[in-house]
């Protein structure tokens, strides 16, 4: 199925949960996630299951000031 | 407790004084409040302006380093003659020639582990404009423990991320969102990649802007939102948040218990 990840499309398996997908992306750590617009708590993550059309957005924190 | 304003108050702060919305009791809060501002740099120069303009009565100032020629193209609050001064000196004098109904408080230091918590106590509010993630954790850390509403912003190149954290009203901390700092060498620096100067200014003003309105009790403020602005093409989103009951901080069985 399709989503987009940070607005670029992207095929992905069925059954696929926002952990797998940030593993499959290589994601560790220093970063937030939003799922259509909202944020999803790190807690969530492996409950959390992607569905065809979903924007998953990875947000980078900025430390300039 | 006052009540009223003096004629030179009703004066100076005759154009807040005429907004509904704000009034004689609503400047009088600002007269009566205690802001410390993290940072006298890109975002911490329009932030301590505008606070000092709108008469936030005391106004503290935490930021160790000096005025450097790179800092002049964003940081309007110091000058060219300044250079090698002490941020927080030269900020007050700014702040004290511009408003001197204004208290400032000058902390010439690194906020850390060590002395956190207690400066931050002495103030209502607490806005971040620093520019390292060590300060953002230390800060955001001693806010929770503290119970001290944190107006938070950073940015880089030509954009902004700006969020109010009030874990103690129920609202995500910066942990909730960001656990932890990602290796320092990935995320770029004002230093490494550039700012855009006005930029530092938007955002800045969107922060100072979010502080009166947590002083003075209006708007909707940013509690549960983060606002992602680019001055690209000049767009403005937010993102809803909320609190990660697995927060190391505020969540439900928490591992940091003092400030680190």
């Amino acid at each position: 199925m399709m989503i987009t990840v940070n607005g670029e499309s992207r095929k992905i398996t069925a059954e696929t949960t926002l952990s797998d997908l940030l593993a499959q992306l290589g994601y560790v750590k220093g970063f937030a996630v939003a799922l259509n617009g909202e944020f999803v708590p790190r807690t969530d993550y492996p409950e959390t299951g992607i569905r065809t059309g979903d924007a998953v957005e990875i947000l980078t924190p900025m430390q300039g000031g | 407790m006052r009540e009223d304003l003096t004629d030179a108050e009703l004066e100076r702060y005759a154009r807040h004084v005429i907004l509904d919305e704000v009034g004689e009791e609503g400047q009088l809060k600002l007269l009566q409040s205690k802001v410390l501002v993290v940072g006298a740099g890109g975002l911490g120069s329009p932030i301590l302006l505008y606070l000092a303009a709108a008469g936030v009565g005391t106004i503290g100032i935490i930021d160790h380093d000096v005025v450097d020629v790179t800092n002049l193209q964003r940081q309007i609050i110091h000058t060219t003659e300044e250079i090698g001064e002490a941020k927080v000196s030269s900020a007050a004098e700014k702040i004290e020639a511009l408003n001197p109904d204004v208290e400032v408080i000058e902390h010439r230091m690194r906020l850390n582990a060590a002395n956190a918590v207690e400066i931050v106590s002495q103030y209502d509010i607490v806005v971040d404009g620093s520019d390292n993630f060590t300060a953002r954790y230390v800060t955001n850390d001693a806010c929770f423990f503290a119970k001290k509403t944190l107006v938070s912003a950073a940015l880089v190149r030509f954009e902004g991320q700006i969020s109010t954290y009030k874990p103690h009203e129920g609202g995500p901390c910066y942990r909730c969102l960001f656990p932890s700092a990602p290796d320092a060498d990935l995320v770029p620096r004002c230093d490494t990649v550039g700012i855009l100067g006005s930029v530092a200014g938007v955002v800045g003003c969107m922060q100072a802007t979010e502080v009166l309105k947590e002083i003075l009790g209006i708007g909707t403020g940013l509690m549960g939102q983060l606002v992602l602005f680019d001055a690209w093409d000049m767009n403005q989103r937010k993102i809803k948040t909320k609190r990660d009951p697995g927060c190391a901080l505020c969540g439900d069985h928490p591992t940091i218990m003092s400030v680190r």
